[in-house]
């Protein structure tokens, strides 16, 4: 059995009277997709700012990548890549020009920048509008490009926050193709999402509700355990338990 | 007399062309939905049937009125909720009620009843700022607010948008409730789960309508025997079943990959026993009903080359 590549302990955060993330306990494993669930409203975002260094917790413990939430920010971001819907792409820059301003961001050798340039345009089939402004692509080669370049320092982990929304059928599988490669690469894929389907794709699933992680397990085990056809109903079944507003 | 009627409808920006010879027709009472990703022109599609744009070509006629001819009378006909959020955020609950209800000619005491199941879940909040309430409460309040002066015809463009999945289903029980009612509703979205609560729909991609019928006889057109294929190794099946000298199509869709064939009776025990040399032995293959989804990704596929 690997090591856990994020592992929580009690981890809480509070905002004055307001308990945000309520003592949440879980590891995920390496190479392993995890679905991150919950309301809006549910403690997702503040759990997830924690665990890419950008908030600090009010107590319990983390590890993300075997570095230390409180002290290891630094170091997190260095290892762990970050994509969400609302993106982070340079519409007035080129193809080209976005993968290299990551790849300098973080901090990956002139030298070796080329390769990676040629090689990620490649696998996303952008070779023939490589030096076209970003802003002139269709919604879902953004999306590729955007995931190709969370993954472009080859991190740990990637944080997807709700990286489909809003694209076609097809291109949303593309997507997720990509995401199984990255796994079977042995990056650990860690989502949130709207779309409980989507939720169906990962190995495992967690669901928070007012703060806690209310229930952790496979697709199949959650299903078996509340009875139902779907990660949605199993869903719907632990939001409207919810005690704060969200709905 | 249908409740919307569109012939050839052509709207372009610049270079866009968001829509490109829509036609369609929409019987009164039906609860109605574009289903489509972003950029198929949905919005556009709205913003004309609401006569908030002009067709370049083409004819819009909405309860029998045309868009561009008749646009103050077809108006105060619409309740017309937008994508994008857009009450008076510096306003509370109950001022954005009354100012939607007196900008129409009318009071919320008039019209309480339709709005009731929904309004009496805000009215703990009425003197909350519109801008502070939650996302499914706001999309609440916009609902009541598009209802309040009794329209003949609800227009939702995208309503359960990054709204979770409890307000969703909520929000769609109160549309069905609405329908009962006898209220038209054209509603738009992206999610594919949503499309088989409507009576009918329209797939649209690239501002074309590729298909209109009812749910169940869209997927019973998809024509193809499907199957589920399940494995611990998800990258390793995909990979291996787009090498399968029978493969049609390829798609992941959760826990199991849907696969077609070629051929009109595929084998469930060849395909397992090529899987097996490629060295998955955790095989599960089933048959399985497709959905919308499954026949809107052969649509596409059929429509533009995707590799």
């Amino acid at each position: 059995m690997s090591e856990a590549i994020i592992k929580t302990e009690n981890l809480t955060r509070t905002f004055g009277n307001f308990i945000a993330v309520d003592n949440i306990t879980f590891d995920v494993k390496p190479g392993e997709i995890f679905g991150f669930l919950g309301a809006n409203g549910a403690g997702k975002t503040t759990a997830m700012k924690m665990l890419t260094g950008l908030l600090k917790p009010s107590s319990g413990k983390a590890l993300v990548s075997g570095k230390d939430v409180y002290t290891e920010t630094e170091g997190i971001k260095k290892s762990i890549g970050y994509m969400s819907q609302k993106f982070s792409l340079y519409d007035d820059l080129t193809v080209d020009e976005n993968i290299r301003f990551y790849g300098g961001i973080y901090g990956i050798p002139h030298a070796e920048l080329s390769h990676k340039v040629s090689r990620v345009v490649d696998s996303v089939g952008l070779n023939e509008v490589r030096k076209k402004l970003v802003a002139s692509l269709p919604l879902g080669w953004k999306q590729k490009l955007a995931f190709s370049i969370s993954i472009l320092h080859n991190p740990a982990i990637v944080f997807l926050d709700e990286p489909t929304g809003g694209v076609d059928p097809i291109t949303r599988r593309q997507f997720w193709e990509s995401i199984y490669e990255a796994s079977n690469n042995g990056i650990t894929v860690f989502v949130t999402t709207h779309y409980m389907d989507e939720a169906e794709y990962c190995d495992r699933v967690s669901i928070m509700v007012d703060g806690k992680i209310e229930a952790l397990d496979t697709p199949d085990g959650l299903r078996q355990t509340y009875s139902t056809q779907s990660i949605e109903e199993v869903f719907i079944t632990l939001a409207r338990s919810a005690k704060r507003g969200g709905t | 007399m249908p409740i919307v009627q569109i012939n050839q409808l052509y709207k372009t920006f610049g270079n866009i062309e968001a829509l490109t010879g829509i036609d369609i027709r929409i019987e009164e009472g039906e609860l109605f939905g574009f289903i489509g990703p972003d950029g198929a022109g949905k919005t556009t599609l709205f913003r004309t049937l609401t006569s908030l744009l002009v067709p370049d070509s083409g004819s819009v006629s909405v309860l029998g009125l045309d868009v561009v001819r008749d646009y103050k009378k077809i108006r105060p006909l619409l309740g017309y909720m937008p994508g994008r959020f857009s009450l008076y955020q510096d306003l509370s609950v109950e001022e954005n009620m009354r100012f939607f209800a007196s900008v129409f000619g009318t009071t919320i005491e008039e019209n309480y009843e339709l709005v009731r199941p929904i309004y009496h879940q805000l009215e703990p909040f009425k003197k909350r700022l519109a801008g502070n309430l939650s996302g499914g409460m706001k999309q609440k309040l916009a609902l009541s607010c598009a209802l309040i002066h009794k329209p003949e015809l609800l227009l939702l463009d995208e309503p359960s948008t990054g709204v979770d999945a409890v307000s969703r289903k909520e929000l769609w029980e109160m549309l069905g409730v609405l329908k009962e009612g006898g209220m038209s509703i054209i509603v738009s979205t992206p999610y594919m789960d949503e499309a088989k609560l409507c009576d009918r729909i329209a797939l649209m991609q690239d501002g074309q309508i590729l298909q209109v019928d009812t749910p169940a006889r869209i997927v019973s057109s998809f024509g193809r025997p499907l199957l589920g294929v399940k494995s611990a190794s998800k990258y390793k099946l995909i990979r291996s079943l787009k090498q399968y000298p029978h493969v049609y199509s390829v798609h992941p869709f959760g826990e199991y990959t849907h696969y077609t064939d070629r051929r009109d009776h595929p084998d469930p025990e060849s395909l397992k026993a090529y899987l097996r040399n490629c060295g998955l032995d955790d095989i599960t293959i089933k048959e399985i009903q497709p959905d919308i989804e499954d026949s809107f990704v052969e649509l596409l596929t059929k429509e533009k080359a995707y590799v």
